[in-house]
């Protein structure tokens, strides 16, 4: 660790693994009530499982992007963070703000209270204090990076990671905005729904796989800094406009039948411009990083994420077929694999790279850490594929053969059974990745090549 | 390690490559779309090209393809070290961008007095969606030519021109599906 501040991404990760375990328990829980529905039906309904589950999964993912960054800027700008006790406050606002929340939700308090009662709004139900919260959080974390950058070194890895992050925080503040016309709520919804996952966070994404690259290939910054570029262009390029897929059906005017899926189609490219940029940094890269993990996860990362998002995005993204698999499971199995692959194995990731560093110690745990990769990833694979054969039979019984909702959930008892299964070896994955990060041990075999006598 | 490849070669950034590569993605998906669409109702689609006005579109084809020829002279000009005439070789490519856009507003003004939207027929959801856009990239383009003669090095006449004759292209494969194609 070059730089005392670097520190700070410590205490983030730690809160984010933290909030990881929580929602892969609301997600177990919730793949629970798909095959024994009446769980919990009275003290903990659906609707407030499947909440945490989504909001517990953003705010994690919130939480290492912010390490992320308090992590790489100082290297990258060659200079300490501007106010670690700012970086420490903004951590106390997002944990008391999602404590909150989740009391807020689970007990159900202060219902239809405009400042102390939960929205309605999916994935931004937050009640509007804990909003006010997040701006506040957000502001003193862009004020803290943006100083640190302004006096330091620019790099094109810092400054697009940056403008993620602004992007993230000013695109949230459409959550402000709730006009009473559903089509308008829905239209200004997806600002921050879309265009975060499809727009500012693959900025994000793009530029810390960039760092990431850089330091484990050692292939040089010009470039990585060229492949960077062109992968923000078509991210920006496809994901604005391609918001469109979402305003098929909402009661936005028709043209955006054809500006959605011509334009969302185009958004595989830059998934698939990462992936093959991970893989042609491993091949021209000369350095043999001692962290093997750190390097699976970031191949993991741009793959899956190529898969998820990518090729299960476009599968229904063009408005004929989407017609009839709109909200059908087609839309779960994408939804899992894309942020599974995309964002949770990028911030697993720079967890596995950069907390070995922040220790003070060589790569550790690398076996199990490895061991988890492959069941969680083994079983969000299955649990996609079962999700999208779900969602076949469903779209075929319910939208064209127009049977009725509840008849056709039946018959896909036996998917939601086999979608149970993977969660249960997901979630043994992320107790062993837990484990592995945070308690170091002895490796389980020995990182000593085997060389045959010469 | 060097890393010297045949993407240096292009003329301009390779980012304005990039940028033409996707918009020519852009324009082809959404002509492919429109051919799509036009067999499942041929006689629909040729009753409601009748409604354009060819002749105008005609005389917006010489007037983009003469704007994209001075642009083209401009970049021999200026590494020639003509710099006030390459200068004004961008202007007028400019200017001809100008009326492009003056005939493109009357002839969208007159399918507005005739009743005709974008929801009127298939066909004209179409032709103002793909026409429409690629207006909107001749106003960029304008800019774009104005910008690069004000600073006229010659790598950003080199980006500039690039675009402009992606401009220029895509109206030309345009005009002969929307306009002419029976």
């Amino acid at each position: 660790m070059k730089y005392e501040t670097q520190k700070i991404a410590l205490a983030y990760f730690a809160a984010a693994l933290a909030i990881f375990a929580v929602q892969i328990a609301g997600g177990l829980l919730a793949g629970w009530v798909y095959v024994a529905p009446n769980t919990l039906s009275e003290l903990l309904p659906f609707n407030i499982i499947r909440m945490l589950h989504t909001n517990s999964l953003v705010v994690w993912l919130l939480l290492g992007f912010f390490g992320a960054a308090y992590f790489l800027v100082p290297e990258e700008t060659e200079r300490e963070i501007h106010s670690p006790r700012l970086a420490y406050l903004q951590l106390a606002i997002l944990l008391i703000g999602t404590l909150g929340v989740v009391v807020t939700y689970v007990f159900n308090l202060f219902e239809g209270n405009w400042l102390l009662g939960k929205e309605g709004r999916e994935f931004i139900e937050q009640p509007v204090w804990v909003k006010i919260g997040i701006v506040v959080a957000a502001l003193i974390f862009l004020y803290n990076i943006t100083m640190t950058l302004l006096k330091g070194r620019k790099t094109a890895i810092s400054n697009i990671l940056i403008l993620g992050l602004w992007g993230l925080a000013l695109l949230f503040l459409f959550a402000f905005y709730n006009p009473d016309n559903l089509s308008l709520d829905k239209q200004y919804w997806w600002y921050i729904v879309h265009l975060w996952v499809e727009g500012v966070w693959e900025l994000i994404m793009a530029s810390i796989l960039a760092y990431l690259m850089l330091k484990l290939t050692g292939v040089d910054r010009e470039v990585v800094e060229k492949w960077l570029y062109i992968i923000v262009a078509a991210a920006l390029f496809s994901g604005i406009l391609g918001t469109g897929h979402h305003y098929y059906w909402i009661g936005t005017p028709g043209y955006w039948q054809w500006i959605g899926s011509i334009f969302s189609s185009l958004e595989v490219v830059p998934f698939f411009a990462m992936m093959a940029f991970a893989f042609v940094m491993v091949w021209k890269g000369r350095r043999d990083h001692p962290n093997k993990a750190a390097l699976l996860w970031s191949l993991g990362c741009a793959t899956l994420a190529f898969f998820g998002a990518g090729v299960w995005g476009f599968l229904h993204t063009l408005h004929g077929v989407n017609y009839y698999t709109h909200g059908t499971q087609i839309t779960a199995a994408h939804g899992h694999l894309a942020f599974y692959g995309a964002y949770v194995c990028l911030n697993i990731a720079i967890f596995t790279y950069a907390m070995p560093i922040l220790r003070g110690r060589d790569p550790y745990n690398q076996v199990l850490n490895m061991a988890a990769f492959w069941l969680m990833s083994g079983g969000m694979a299955f649990m996609t594929f079962t999700l999208t054969f779900a969602g076949t039979v469903q779209t075929h019984m319910q939208r064209v053969l127009g049977e009725n909702y509840m008849v056709v959930q039946d018959q896909l008892d036996i998917f939601y059974w086999m979608r149970f299964g993977s969660g249960v070896a997901v979630a043994i994955g992320v107790l062993m990745l837990i484990y592995a990060l945070a308690f170091p041990r002895r490796e389980v075999v020995s990182p000593e090549p085997t060389v045959a006598a010469e | 390690m060097s890393d010297a490849s045949v993407f240096d070669e292009l003329p301009g950034d390779l980012m304005i490559w990039v940028l033409i590569v996707s918009e020519l993605l852009v324009f082809g998906a959404g002509l492919a779309a429109f051919l799509a669409v036009r067999i499942t109702d041929p006689a629909g689609f040729a009753a409601a090209q009748d409604a354009l006005y060819r002749t105008g579109a005609g005389v917006n084809t010489m007037v983009l393809v003469t704007s994209g020829a001075l642009a083209a002279w401009a970049l021999r000009l200026c590494e020639a070290g003509r710099r006030m005439r390459a200068r004004a070789a961008l202007a007028a490519a400019a200017a001809l961008g100008v009326v492009f856009m003056v005939v493109k507003v009357r002839e969208y003004a007159g399918k507005a007095a005739e009743g005709i939207a974008w929801d009127t027929h298939p066909f004209f959801t179409f032709y103002y969606l793909l026409t429409g856009f690629h207006a909107a990239h001749v106003v960029a383009g304008v800019i774009v030519l104005l910008l690069v003669a004000w600073k006229d090095a010659v790598p950003n006449i080199e980006a500039g021109t690039a675009f402009w004759h992606m401009v220029d292209l895509v109206w030309v494969l345009l005009f002969p599906v929307i306009y002419l194609l029976r």
